[in-house]
């Protein structure tokens, strides 16, 4: 039982990790269709702007998280307006293999200047540890929940309670009518892109002090792990994101714990194909009717 | 229908000069082992992205999970030919090896073929990761240190041999009513299903041709660098068909093979610049698809060009 409460615990804030990653996921598909590949990598370049800001300009925890989430916000505009803004009426599979082709593009131009070797994060946080019973939580998971769940709230109120939320939601269900309506939709998908990368690069800060090391290739498994989570939660909804980060998050845990931690990816791989063959639309996503 | 038309008769002599004049420059030493290794690379590289092309170029269906069944054919043939190291045994791996890649296909195609676009890419990711973590946890596979010595039987004979045979069965493949079953698949599914084309049945049989090209591919690929372990099959390598067919054009076979050719050579060209090379690749694929989504070709082939002139003496 402590074990299993351990391994929840431990679930939990890896889950937290992947629903921050998700949320960008799950909001750039909601609002043009595009799976972003390059968002995994957009966190892995957070995790490197943390690791600098911390290392080199010696910032304590909360600024280089803020840095690390502009900086990201500006990258993930900036790869908007270069790579898919062109393509906003290709094919899907144009989209996609652009997708592809930016995300290997950050990744090995982040190999040539930084190298692709492991580098670990300065030490952040105490490494104080509360004991309940047997189960261990340490400083880290407890920032990592709480600032998880600090940003989600964050996004929850910019997306019901403000106007660029309300052009949010309006450019996701109808980008056509949206546009009639005034609404300037390439200005609301730079922003959907800013939010989503903001929360990346946060992840990607989380994960450096979680793990403890960073390269520039940690952004592809996460990235598409948090794909999976999108897709579980239903994909375009954002409480749907945070449950789905958490599940798998937790199944991960739990395989690795009680099972073969070699057979992790392939267990969250082998829940994707599950859901999408029983449930596509995903827990909370909407069902889409076909049209011709 | 002939079979030895004047067309049919031209494309023989030229594959047997080509063969011939590849052979030639290897035995007197001017195309050293270097070059060797990087002719094996374009051969093995067309196998695949025609084998892709049909699926995804002409099928249009989204497949992201090349690499997965090349590692099955790979691993099938490394296997059998460690059990029985001779010609025989090379050609009882590739068939084996081919066969096992197309029945995961078709084991893997039925149920995630019912996804369309972006999931299918998704599924067909996964589907690839998770056969290479069986691979890694595998007994008779050697998990992550890989197999080694495997005895090589694959040479420009075979690889010339398998890569035309690939070409010619996939080229008629499209041109049989099955092909144009799926290429009206690609063009809208709807529209195709009610016109009483079996669109499950058509999606998993180019599927499944696919698959076994790349376990064709996977096995020659065993065979020719005796050495294989699970990461060489990864996402990156999936991603690498995936270039060859976008650069190409998807639903050009021609486009493919000169897309394979033209890489390879940037490769080989950019051997010393390990670091660049990913970057050039990345930034190839973004361009293309910002300036020429269509690729190279099209959906053109090279023929298409000289059928073109043949057409304007038929009016004159």
């Amino acid at each position: 039982m402590d074990q299993f409460l351990q391994q929840m615990v431990n679930g939990i804030s890896l889950g937290s990790i992947y629903a921050l990653i998700a949320l960008g996921y799950t909001m750039v598909y909601g609002i043009i269709k595009l799976i972003n590949f390059a968002h995994g990598d957009v966190y892995m370049i957070g995790a490197y702007i943390g690791f600098a800001a911390t290392t080199y300009a010696n910032l304590g925890f909360f600024p280089a998280l803020i840095i690390s989430m502009l900086a990201c916000a500006a990258l993930g505009v900036l790869v908007e307006k270069i790579a898919y803004k062109p393509l906003r009426n290709s094919s899907r599979i144009a989209v996609l293999i652009t997708a592809i082709g930016v995300s290997l593009l950050l990744e090995y131009v982040m190999m040539f200047f930084v190298g692709a070797e492991v580098r670990s994060y300065p030490e952040l946080l105490t490494d104080k540890a509360f004991h309940i019973g047997e189960v261990i939580i340490n400083m880290q998971q407890i920032y990592i929940v709480v600032t998880a769940i600090a940003l989600m709230i964050l996004l929850q109120f910019i997306v019901h309670k403000t106007k660029t939320g309300k052009a949010m939601r309006a450019v996701s269900i109808d980008k056509d009518a949206a546009e009639l309506m005034g609404i300037r939709v390439d200005r609301t998908i730079s922003f959907t892109f800013a939010i989503g990368s903001a929360f990346a690069g946060a992840a990607g800060v989380l994960v450096g002090i979680y793990y403890n090391s960073i390269d520039p290739l940690m952004g592809i498994m996460p990235g598409l792990k948090a794909f999976v989570a999108a897709v579980f939660g239903g994909i375009g909804s954002i409480p749907g994101a945070m449950i789905g980060g958490l599940s798998i998050g937790i199944l991960e845990t739990l395989v690795s714990g009680y099972g073969n931690s070699m057979y992790r990816d392939a267990a969250v791989f082998a829940f994707l194909i599950i859901i999408l063959i029983l449930k596509p639309s995903g827990l909370l996503g909407k069902n889409t009717r076909e049209k011709v | 229908m002939r079979v030895l038309t004047k067309k049919n008769i031209m494309i023989l002599g030229s594959i047997l000069l080509a063969f011939a004049i590849v052979q030639l420059l290897m035995s007197i030493g001017i195309l050293n082992s270097f070059y060797q290794i990087t002719i094996a690379t374009i051969c093995i590289n067309i196998i695949l992205a025609v084998s892709l092309n049909l699926v995804t170029g002409f099928t249009g269906q989204f497949s992201l999970g090349h690499a997965g069944f090349m590692s099955i054919g790979a691993y099938v043939c490394a296997i059998i030919m460690m059990r029985i190291p001779s010609t025989y045994g090379f050609l009882l791996g590739v068939i084996a090896g081919a066969f096992a890649a197309a029945f995961v296909g078709v084991l893997i195609g039925i149920p995630t073929l019912r996804l369309k676009g972006d999931y299918l890419a998704i599924a067909t990711l996964g589907m690839a990761e998770i056969i290479r973590v069986i691979f890694l946890n595998m007994e008779i596979t050697n998990g992550a240190a890989g197999l080694n010595g495997i005895p090589r039987f694959a040479n420009w004979l075979w690889l010339c041999f398998f890569t035309v045979a690939t070409i010619i069965i996939i080229n008629n493949f499209i041109r049989s009513s099955h092909g144009r079953a799926c290429i009206s698949i690609r063009e809208d599914e709807i529209a195709a299903e009610s016109m009483g084309i079996n669109t499950t049945k058509h999606k998993v049989m180019a599927f499944a041709l696919g698959a076994f090209f790349a376990g064709v591919a996977g096995a020659l690929y065993a065979s020719y660098f005796y050495f294989l372990k699970p990461d060489l099959f990864g996402f990156l390598k999936s991603i690498d068909i995936l270039v060859i067919v976008v650069l190409g054009g998807m639903g050009s076979i021609t486009g493919s093979v000169i897309a394979a050719i033209l890489l390879a050579l940037l490769t080989t060209f950019l051997q010393s610049f390990t670091a660049v090379r990913m970057i050039v690749y990345a930034a190839i694929l973004v361009v293309i698809m910002i300036f020429r989504p269509q690729g190279l070709m099209g959906s053109k082939e090279i023929t298409d060009l000289f059928e073109f002139r043949k057409k304007d003496d038929r009016i004159e």
